[in-house]
């Protein structure tokens, strides 16, 4: 909503300075955007400063100017002017500058094969004088400090801009914020002088309202205005106008729309010589259309407020009139429209044929519905002032009677809500200066809301207007008190930021990526997940909901190794998402890896990174976070993005059906559809909600502490069993053997090749054995030995290694 | 001259030249084996008679203790040398860097939710979290925006069916329904976590973090919000202190509403927050709407209380001079080695917020 001071001064009257007004705006919840003037075409002309000038290639005429404008980089203009010369300083037109003199918009032009960015303009050209010889002369001594500041100084009014919340439609007018401002004690609002309508007989163009269900106009008023003349604005209203940055058209259209920023109250004004007959507002039939003012053709739906005549659709009520009534400059008989339409039947229709105009915006917020006669009369006189004519008595259609809001408001309520208190004597004073009307009765004020505030409905609505009008700055700060009484983080939320800090403790760098993703890199990390999309997404390659969180971070892997970056460690943790209902995701952390775990290092080989260091990282971490690593099962039961022979899943106990944890080297097919060049690439998936936490805290967990002063022993054994056996089953199967004995088992070896059969391996592991309760005998050490072995033989086919 | 006086003579000429372990072991052996020199002397003792004796044998152990210390001094220094030959040659220039390490790091968003949550978690807030998926109903409808409010035009949404019923949840207000849905009053939490918009320019980024909270309680009024507020920019910012401007404004899910301004000015090209005479908005509060209470099963005649939302992107912008919001989320390594913080670095009350 935009205004002048001077304007708003029109409607009230007022000692205060800009700045207080501007101030007092705030305080009241009108939200001041700028406070500057109305922004000029001639704010595009620019001192500027030739710095170099040289004959033109192809021209004799010509010259090629580099020119200062105050930027980082000088342009270049060719210019024919004789006078364009080094140092001389000047008035630069940038392209898109409309030339004064003829109306030219310049434009970025090649002249004789050389671009030419703008033009330096001759004081004919600015209209400043008849002097076209040459390109304008600026004195060094006052404009060399000036290079890159406009030329011509601005001399328009300042211009308010308010935003105005959508609860405040009164607010769309001018006088609407008179009140505020008044009411808030910054001045007195003016009285609105509407001298008498010397009307001359009946309307006698017949409106109706249709009497049917879903009707959208409530109220429908009208005058007939004859043998009016419309013309051009007189000044004052053109420059009204103008100050907000609205286009004058014709006086009959700036008068509707002056009124409309003036009182907030929208009006149409029809050509009545081109009505067929009568006037019928009723709901829209499918399929019907019209073409509006802004000159496109609507096609209409079902129950769709139409202004219509006997030939079909004059416009849409309340949001845009259409061209077949439209007043022209040859108009002489006018009906000026007045009206009430529903906000939403406004706001149905509007969305729905996607316009947005002034008038939708206002009724859509509600407009006052009393305002309709006085809407007709301020722009009746004001049409009679200046085009002149005769006016009909008003007619005024009722189809629903706009019903008064009482709201009852406990005194008590503004005090328990606010914290401070105020007293009844003003409030009511407050009250009133809004346009409540009061009755007090014992505790309560029985009020009346002014019929322009549709948003005022109950008592929280009477504490915010009292509220605002004193202002906040009232309110107490009262310290927050340092109680406790529910832990901050549930056990999930724990797991989650120990989880997040465990991974960047391993050199992971964190990212946080876009929840939305390319659907084209997210097929390759679907696998048989539903695709979600996105109905309005922001483009076409952030189109559906990630269905893992690798979907974008190889996509930023690859833009990193673009900038030459090789070793790269990453990760995120957050949502995918599995289905389009809420809950129907899943927090996972992720992570990433490219490149070698030591490179061009003086004291270490250089080494690709492996499965076995994606393993290291999701082992160390799961131990970090708490979990008992010796329940965990593993097995190769991984996503098909993964490597099948080079990865994992882990089950946190081993009787789970589903796994927390993917690690492994990536498929080598995503690194060749992706386009990525690296090394190596391992990767690495912890499904949080998956994990189980033990609802009891460490304190209750801790076990007793033991620990044995006994000898250990260590013993190695080699065994030489099928390829396909794995470790994890044969480490097992040992420690089985005794729980109690057997401390630990290290794998030191694995070994296939020569003197070993083709289909077997080798491998070979320490055992260490210690007792709790006494020193182990050599008959005890070798009866242990051969209960190992014996185990492992039986067990899995293995052989010692002799 | 005695033997005895030769010997010495003899050997500390000898010792005098000596430097090798070796040798010195074989004058050892010389002198104090079991055939040895001194030995053997010490063996003669017995012929003699008793005045003798005393004699000779005092004489005998002086010189057997000065040639023995001479040894034993001998031996230290020459494995001195040896030792320090050994660790010269042992030497290498520590200079050369260590084994490789990575450095890991947190986002500055993680962050500052970590410090948001430390901070609230002193005044007694819980963390609740909610879906980013919402319906329509908790997104917009529970929270006083039916369909017909113009101000569900202010949120530009991400839709996920063509009925509009599924959308990426455009604040963390449903976080409110959510909580209050499922329990029962008092209610205090804070709700942290992504919020999605379909708009996208150089401030704006289709997706960007909010902090909602929640303190519904008997008589909890606009001075304990402001309290609360006022509490959390200060320790946030980590100032003493702080201006601060609650300006009225216009939220359909709480009334009264007002926004929230922080004075700051420009020094040197960074904003310093809590003083100057500039205003930034930070974010917008206000009472529950009673309609919204109504909405999730809350006696608005029993119970009344505030909610708030903060961007916690700009929050972070604004402690950490970060300039662009786009670039939180374009994953570039060198931004988020720049920008990161060390995973060992907890905001916690105790150890401050921040390093």
């Amino acid at each position: 909503m935009k205004f002048t001071i001077d304007w708003l001064k029109d409607h009230l009257d007022t000692k205060l300075n800009d700045e207080k007004i501007i101030d007092k705006l705030t305080n009241l919840g009108l939200e001041v955007e700028s406070f500057q003037s109305q922004p000029s075409e001639l704010d595009n002309f620019i001192v500027a400063k030739i710095v170099s000038s040289e004959k033109h290639p192809n021209a004799d005429r010509l010259k090629v100017c580099e020119v200062d404008i105050g930027k980082n980089e000088n342009v270049k203009v060719v210019c024919g002017a004789p006078n364009a010369k080094q140092n001389l300083i000047t008035v630069y037109a940038p392209p898109g500058a409309i030339i004064p003199k003829n109306q030219m918009k310049l434009s970025v032009s090649k002249i004789r094969g050389v671009t030419s960015y703008g033009m330096l303009c001759s004081e004919a050209e600015l209209k400043l004088s008849d002097e076209s010889e040459g390109i304008t002369e600026l004195s060094g001594n006052k404009y060399e400090s000036k290079i890159g500041k406009n030329y011509f100084s601005n001399n328009a009014p300042k211009v308010i801009d308010l935003s105005i919340t959508p609860n405040r439609a009164d607010c769309l007018g001018v006088r609407g914020i008179a009140r505020d401002l008044a009411a808030s004690g910054s001045g007195k609002l003016r009285k609105i002088n509407s001298s008498k309508i010397k009307s001359f007989g009946q309307q006698n163009l017949k409106v109706q309202i249709k009497k049917e269900k879903n009707q959208g106009c409530s109220a429908f008023g009208t005058f007939l205005i004859k043998d009016v003349k419309n013309k051009e604005s007189p000044k004052w209203l053109k420059d009204k106008l103008l100050s907000v940055g609205q286009k004058p058209i014709s006086a009959i259209v700036d008068i509707t729309n002056y009124v409309m920023l003036d009182l907030n109250r929208p009006l149409h004004a029809y050509d009545a010589d081109k009505i067929d007959t009568e006037i019928l507002v009723r709901n829209s039939k499918k399929g019907e259309s019209f073409e509006a003012l802004d000159k496109k053709k609507y096609v209409l739906e079902d129950n769709m407020c139409v202004i219509t005549d006997n030939s079909g659709i004059l416009g849409l009520g309340g949001i845009i009139g259409g061209t077949r009534s439209a007043t022209e400059f040859g108009t002489t008989n006018i009906l000026l429209e007045s009206a009430y339409f529903h906000p939403k039947s406004i706001r149905k229709t509007s969305k729905s044929l996607n316009i947005d105009t002034d008038a939708k915006h206002r009724f859509e917020r509600g407009i006052d519905p009393n305002s309709i006669e006085e809407g007709l009369l301020v722009a009746a006189n004001l049409i009679k002032k200046i085009c002149g004519g005769t006016i009909s008595k008003k007619d005024i259609q009722i189809n629903e009677k706009f019903k008064k809001r009482k709201v009852s408001f406990p005194v008590t309520k503004l005090q328990s809500i606010t914290g401070f208190k105020v007293s009844e004597k003003e409030i009511v004073k407050i009250l009133d200066s809004l346009g409540f009307k009061i009755t007090k009765k014992k505790k309560f004020l029985d009020l009346i809301v002014p019929s322009w505030r549709p948003d005022i409905e109950q008592e929280i609505d009477i504490v915010e207007e009292v509220a605002r009008i004193i202002g906040y700055d009232k309110i107490k700060t009262e310290l927050p008190e340092k109680v406790r009484i529910k832990p901050t983080l549930n056990k999930q939320q724990k797991l989650f930021h120990f989880l997040q800090r465990s991974v960047a403790s391993k050199g992971y760098l964190e990212t946080v990526t876009w929840s939305f993703t390319d659907s084209k890199i997210n097929e390759l990390f679907k696998e048989d997940k539903k695709e979600i999309e996105i109905v309005n997404p922001i483009s076409s390659d952030l189109n559906v909901l990630r269905s893992s969180i690798f979907s974008n971070l190889i996509f930023y892997l690859k833009k990193n190794l673009d900038r030459d970056f090789k070793d790269i460690s990453m990760f995120e943790i957050g949502p995918i998402f599995t289905g389009y209902k809420p809950g129907e995701q899943e927090i996972v952390l992720a992570g990433i890896k490219s490149g070698l775990a030591s490179r061009l290092n003086w004291i270490e080989k250089d080494r690709k990174l492996d499965v076995f260091d994606s393993k290291r990282d999701v082992m160390q971490t799961l131990h970090e976070i708490g979990l008992d690593i010796n329940k965990i099962k593993i097995d190769t039961k991984t996503p098909n993005y993964y490597h099948p022979g080079k990865s994992g899943a882990i089950y946190q106990n081993s009787f789970d059906k589903v796994p927390i944890v993917f690690f492994g080297e990536i498929h080598p097919n995503i690194i060749h559809k992706v386009d990525i060049k690296t090394d190596a690439l391992i990767i690495f998936e912890v499904f949080l909600d998956r994990i189980k936490i033990s609802e009891r805290k460490i304190k209750d967990m801790k076990s007793k502490f033991q620990y044995s002063d006994f000898q250990k022993s260590e013993r190695d054994f080699a065994f030489v069993l099928d390829k396909s056996f794995e470790v994890q089953e044969l480490i097992k199967i040992i420690s089985d053997v005794d729980k109690d004995l057997i401390k630990s088992i290290r794998v030191f070896d694995v070994y296939e090749g020569d003197n070993i059969d083709q289909d077997k391996k080798s491998v070979a592991l320490n055992v260490t054995i210690q007792s709790t309760n006494k020193s182990l005998t050599d008959e005890d050490l070798n009866n242990l030995n051969k209960l190992i072995i014996s185990s492992v033989e039986n067990k899995t086919g293995a052989k010692l290694r002799s | 001259m005695s033997d005895i006086i030769k010997i010495k003579t003899e050997y500390l000429n000898k010792l005098k030249n000596v430097s090798d372990l070796k040798e010195i072991n074989q004058i050892k052996s010389e002198l104090f084996g079991k055939s040895g020199k001194i030995s053997d002397e010490f063996k003669k003792l017995g012929s003699q008679n008793s005045e003798e004796r005393k004699k000779i044998s005092s004489e005998l152990n002086d010189t057997k203790s000065e040639l023995q210390n001479l040894i034993e001094k001998k031996i230290k220094d020459i494995e001195i040398n040896e030792i320090n030959l050994k660790l010269k040659n042992e030497r290498i220039d520590v200079t050369l860097p260590e084994r490789t390490f990575n450095r890991g790091k947190i986002h500055p968003v993680s962050q500052v939710i970590d410090e948001i949550s430390s901070i609230f978690s002193e005044i007694g807030f819980s963390v609740e979290e909610g879906p980013d998926v919402e319906n329509e109903y908790n997104n917009f409808t529970a929270l006083n925006t039916p369909e017909s409010h113009p101000a569900r035009d202010m949120h530009d949404t991400f839709y996920l069916d063509k009925n509009k019923k599924f959308l990426l949840r455009t604040h963390t207000s449903p976080v409110q329904v959510r909580t209050m849905l499922k329990g029962k009053p008092p209610f205090k939490i804070i709700a942290p976590g992504r919020t999605y918009r379909s708009d996208s320019d150089q401030t704006h980024a289709p997706m960007f973090h909010q902090v909602e909270g929640l303190h519904i309680d008997k008589n909890i009024n606009m001075a304990h919000l402001k309290g609360c507020l006022n509490y959390f920019i200060k320790e946030f910012f980590e100032v003493d202190k702080i201006k601060m401007r609650f300006r009225p404004s216009h939220f359909p899910f709480t009334e009264p509403s007002a926004e929230v301004d922080i004075g700051y000015e420009m020094k040197d090209g960074k904003i310093i927050i809590g003083e100057g005479d500039q205003w930034l908005e930070i974010l917008g509060c206000g009472m529950v709407h009673p309609n919204v209470l109504k909405n999730v099963k809350v006696n608005p005649s029993k119970y009344q209380g505030y909610a708030f939302g903060i961007g916690i992107d700009r929050l972070a912008m604004l402690k950490y001079g970060i300039n662009d919001l786009r670039a939180f989320f374009e994953t570039d390594y060198r931004w988020l080695s720049h920008f990161g913080f060390d995973p060992l670095d907890v905001p916690s009350s105790y150890r401050g917020l921040s390093r």
